[in-house]
């Protein structure tokens, strides 16, 4: 087998940051190769040099690609030979069609007029090959995340793709959804398809990837055959993180007190179909000192219910009762949440989460700017104190906390967002999804956060898809369905199948 | 983490000037722009320009843009646009004028009762904005048009003036020279020593806050500008404030108007950078969902963004009348494009989120400097609103370069 690309000694740097130092790729022609790495490592940024979004002369390093020298000047250049890039945050455009949005900028045109004709026929056909039953004309925002990422791959294939490059794309999808997309890699690859993937979910890597380059601190760490079955994912890691992890979840004793958090009877209408009911009759309870999870589908409204408590965020015609402390609290809007000792980490941190234009510093002090000010002036000096302390104890990778959140890599946006809401101090913390894109290292450590918030007597309720991580850290396991709180799992009682068989059985 | 923390030190002490002046190039430019500017026309105007005379022109036929460029940072910051101002400042002028002359008002009536209908009109616009999601374009191009129809009407087409002294002191008064013995002390026959001495003040005062930040930036880590930068703008900046006020004080001292626009932009830029409602509004025009689930009352920030946009359009309206002391149909047309124009020269971002109340001042000068010198010079006004088109223009896609070159 020959090798499809090689990128040798690439080095990129941005003002104040070498994100990328001498790092080598070798990517065989026809195999899946899964590039892993801590937050920040200089994965997306390796991807970017590759597929021209940051154009040659802007990085040093070499790139052959089929055995030629290539130096792309943009994107467009890359995709004529065969390289398309699907990114870590997906570049559909909302209110345009499946099918407008397969051949934007490449449209199936005659003399200028769309050939609405060719189109359908052409997304048909390509929507089939990647096993999405959708009509080529419905909206991209009515589809699932799942089924939009089908939709880029499906925009990648009316591309003549040769090498396919996948950033974390399946950091936001279901485990059904996750599935259907690696079998469909499985496929694109008996057809030839050659792709590189990022991702932090280690297990995937384990199960699809032919062989793995670990990169840390923007340097090439190894290269490692995956097939068979000597890889462990134990082996990655110590890659990654440069040393041995004896276990994913940090130990903590579980000591729940008083009930901290109690929600009534929650009921809550969708915003735009108001025949819809989203969430119905939930009651939940979290206790001082205790992690509760919220287990359940994509789509089964978690995300929703956390949404509509948290200062009416979500929905219409909401009713039901928040108790907090045992007393009933104004949750009516949002700076009232607060207020009354609530805090949301939104799964969406790009739209939902930060204000990507600004600084570190600013985002973190957002939620929370009278304790960094005194009678409404603010003091730098504190905010930069604040700023500086949460970068050192969840270990934000940056060089300083005047960089633009918008350049940093997504795992450590997501602390940004953590941080936020850490200094806003609640007393019942809702994540949701919060260790989305968010590698193992940095995981460990944000759990470690999450216990010693509940040793301080908080209480977290965690929404998260990954099941292993709500068995692995929490005291209590809702689970939900279809808008209602189905069943409800002690730690001891829980387990991956028990909480599934709630959600068939309901 | 060599690599990043060598880095990291980089940042820190700004590698070098050039590095430095690279990352700041729009903050500098802007000024650099406008000292190139005034050293053109200065030459092509054989030195009129920056006659005393000239100089106090230069600041009674700005200041309402300036002081109504204080009110629209704010709302293009916080994610919108107000067209209206320009009738805002028609209306407020007419009505002023109907209450003095043909009501027989006290200036001490006539004006808070301008001012509150300035809030009113700006809360009227602000609540469609805020509550209701209007888009402020269109709901400001309505104001646009019911204001000047409501000037006309006031009129009843015609021009009322003029004014009691009391109210054009507002816009051509002067502070009377409170320190007569500097003159006798420098021994010169005709100098407002009052307005040398608080030119010198200012200027002092300047440098000992930057000095002072400065050295609190340091202690906290925060990136400084070079010292060499450092010196050399506050040399510049300092020696400009000192230069200016010589010259207002051999003509007629400090004209009051300067000081209502100076207090104000220095209060504005203290909100916008030093307070929690400051920051709030750029989080607001930043990402306003974001900002809604941090707690913030976004409704009610953009509505009284609107409410200050009213009050300061109203300000500019009463100024406006008190200069040309008659109210006629006519007046403040077209304003809203050159406070706008001066906002976007200033660095402002169209998406929101961006821009500076020192560059929105900065941007009005710049617009105020080539109005002036393009009139002196006698350039026709067709040619002066091409040119001025492309400066606007020109600035703007100077600013998208430099953020793409910095991405
Ligand atoms: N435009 C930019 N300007 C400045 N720094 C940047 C920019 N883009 C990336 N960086 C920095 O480069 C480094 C590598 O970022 P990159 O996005 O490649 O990380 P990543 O490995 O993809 O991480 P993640 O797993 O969190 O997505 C980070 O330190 C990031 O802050
Ligand atoms: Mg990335």
């Amino acid at each position: 087998m020959k090798p499809l690309l090689e990128m040798r000694s690439i080095t990129k740097t941005f003002p104040g940051v070498k994100a990328l130092n001498a790092v080598n790729l070798t990517v065989m022609e026809g195999e899946i190769h899964a590039l892993v790495g801590e937050n920040g490592a200089g994965k997306s940024t390796l991807m970017k040099v590759l597929s021209g979004v940051y154009p040659s002369g802007s990085y040093e390093g070499e790139i052959h690609y089929d055995g030629q020298l290539a130096a792309f000047s943009g994107i467009r250049e890359s995709e004529a030979v065969g390289i398309i890039i699907i990114h870590q945050e997906l570049a559909l455009v909302p209110l345009l069609s499946i099918a407008e949005n397969l051949f934007i900028g490449n449209e199936r045109a005659r003399n200028g007029v769309v050939d609405w004709h060719e189109t359908f026929r052409r997304t048909e056909a390509l929507l089939k090959k990647v096993g999405l039953s959708e009509a080529p004309g419905t909206l991209v925002d009515r589809i699932g995340v799942g089924k939009q990422q089908l939709v880029e791959i499906a925009k990648a294939l009316s591309k003549d793709v040769r090498l396919l490059i996948l950033d974390e794309p399946t950091s936001a999808l279901s485990e059904k959804d996750s599935q259907a997309l690696l079998d469909l890699l499985t496929e694109l690859k008996a057809q030839g398809v050659t792709s590189i993937i990022i991702s932090h979910k280690l297990n995937e890597v384990r199960s699809i990837a032919d062989r793995v380059t670990v990169i840390r601190d923007g340097s090439t760490i190894s290269t490692l055959d995956a097939r068979g079955e000597a890889l462990t994912e134990d082996r990655i890691i110590r890659d990654m993180v440069g040393r041995d992890m004896a276990q994913r979840f940090p130990a903590r004793e579980s000591k729940p007190g008083d009930i901290l958090m109690e929600v009534r009877d929650w009921n809550v209408w969708h915003p735009e179909h108001s025949e819809r009911q989203v969430i119905r009759n939930a009651c939940l309870n979290v206790r001082a000192g205790e992690v509760v999870g919220i287990a359940g589908l994509m789509g089964s409204g978690r995300t929703e219910l956390a949404m509509s408590i948290f200062g009416r965020s979500y929905g219409r015609r909401i009713s039901g009762e928040v108790f907090i402390d045992g007393a009933p609290a104004d949750v009516s809007t949002v700076d009232r949440s607060i207020a009354s000792g609530l805090a949301y980490v939104t799964e969406d941190r790009k739209h939902l989460g930060l204000v990507l234009d600004d600084t570190i510093q600013r985002n973190i002090t957002l939620a929370n700017l009278p304790e960094v000010a005194s009678m409404g002036v603010i003091s730098e000096a504190r905010e930069v104190r604040v700023a500086e302390g949460f970068r050192k104890a969840i270990n934000i990778r940056t060089p300083g906390v005047f960089q633009k959140v918008g350049n940093l890599s997504g795992g450590n946006q997501q602390k940004v967002v953590l941080s936020k809401w850490l200094f806003a101090d609640p007393k019942v913390l809702i994540l949701d999804e919060p260790t989305r894109g968010i590698d193992v290292g940095a995981k460990y450590e944000i759990y470690g956060i999450i216990n010693k918030l509940v040793a301080d007597g908080k209480g977290v309720l965690m929404i998260s898809s990954e099941l292993p991580e709500l068995l692995g850290m929490c005291d209590r396991i809702y689970v939900m369905n279809e808008g209602a709180l189905v069943g409800e799992l002690t730690a001891a009682e829980a387990s991956q199948e028990r909480i599934m068989s709630f959600i068939v059985r309901s | 983490m060599a690599s990043e923390s060598a880095a990291h030190q980089d940042v820190r002490q700004g590698r070098s000037a050039g590095q430095y002046l690279a990352n700041h190039l729009r903050d500098y430019g802007m000024v650099l722009a406008l000292i190139a500017i005034m050293a053109f026309f200065q030459v092509t105007t054989d030195g009129t320009l920056l006659r005393p005379v000239n100089i106090t022109n230069l600041f009674l036929q700005n200041s309402y843009i300036i002081i109504m460029a204080l009110g629209m940072l704010l709302v293009i910051v916080a994610g919108h646009i107000d067209l209206s101002v320009g009738s805002v400042v028609g209306f407020v002028g007419a009505l002023a004028a109907v209450m003095m002359v043909n009501w027989d008002w006290s200036i001490y009536l006539t004006i808070p009762s301008c001012l509150m209908v300035g809030i009113l009109i700006g809360a009227a616009q602000g609540y469609w904005i805020a509550y209701w999601r209007i888009p402020s374009f269109i709901v400001t191009l309505a104001g646009m048009l019911v204001f000047r129809g409501a000037s006309l009407w006031l009129l009843a087409g015609q021009s009322v003036g003029p004014f009691p002294r009391q109210f054009q002191a507002l816009s051509t008064g002067f502070i009377p020279d409170l320190l007569p013995f500097v003159k006798t002390v420098f021994s010169v026959e005709r100098m407002n020593g009052f307005a040398v001495v608080t030119g010198l003040v200012i200027a002092g005062l300047i440098v000992w806050m930057g000095l002072r930040s400065r050295a609190r930036n340091r202690a906290y880590g925060m990136v400084t500008e070079p010292m060499s930068f450092f010196i050399l703008r506050n040399l510049l900046v300092s020696g400009a404030i000192v230069f200016v006020s010589y010259k207002l004080a051999t003509f007629r001292g400090l004209p009051n108007v300067l000081i209502t626009m100076g207090v104000l932009t220095i209060i504005y830029a203290f909100i916008t950078e030093s307070t929690v409602l400051g920051r709030r509004i750029y989080a607001l025009g930043g990402n306003e969902k974001a900002a809604k689930l941090s707690g913030i009352r976004t409704e009610r920030l953009t509505f009284l963004t609107f409410v200050n946009m009213g009050m300061l359009a109203a300000l500019a309206g009463l100024i406006f009348a008190a200069r040309l002391n008659t109210a006629t149909p006519k007046a403040g047309v077209s304003f809203e494009l050159d406070v706008i124009a001066a906002v976007f020269i200033g660095g402002a971002s169209m998406s929101g989120g961006v821009g500076k109340i020192v560059g929105a001042v900065v941007g009005a000068f710049i617009m105020g400097v080539m109005n002036n010198g393009m009139s002196i010079m006698g350039i026709g006004i067709d040619y002066q609103q091409v040119i001025k088109g492309l400066v606007l223009l020109a600035a703007v896609i100077f600013d998208v370069y430099n953020k793409n070159k910095q991405s």
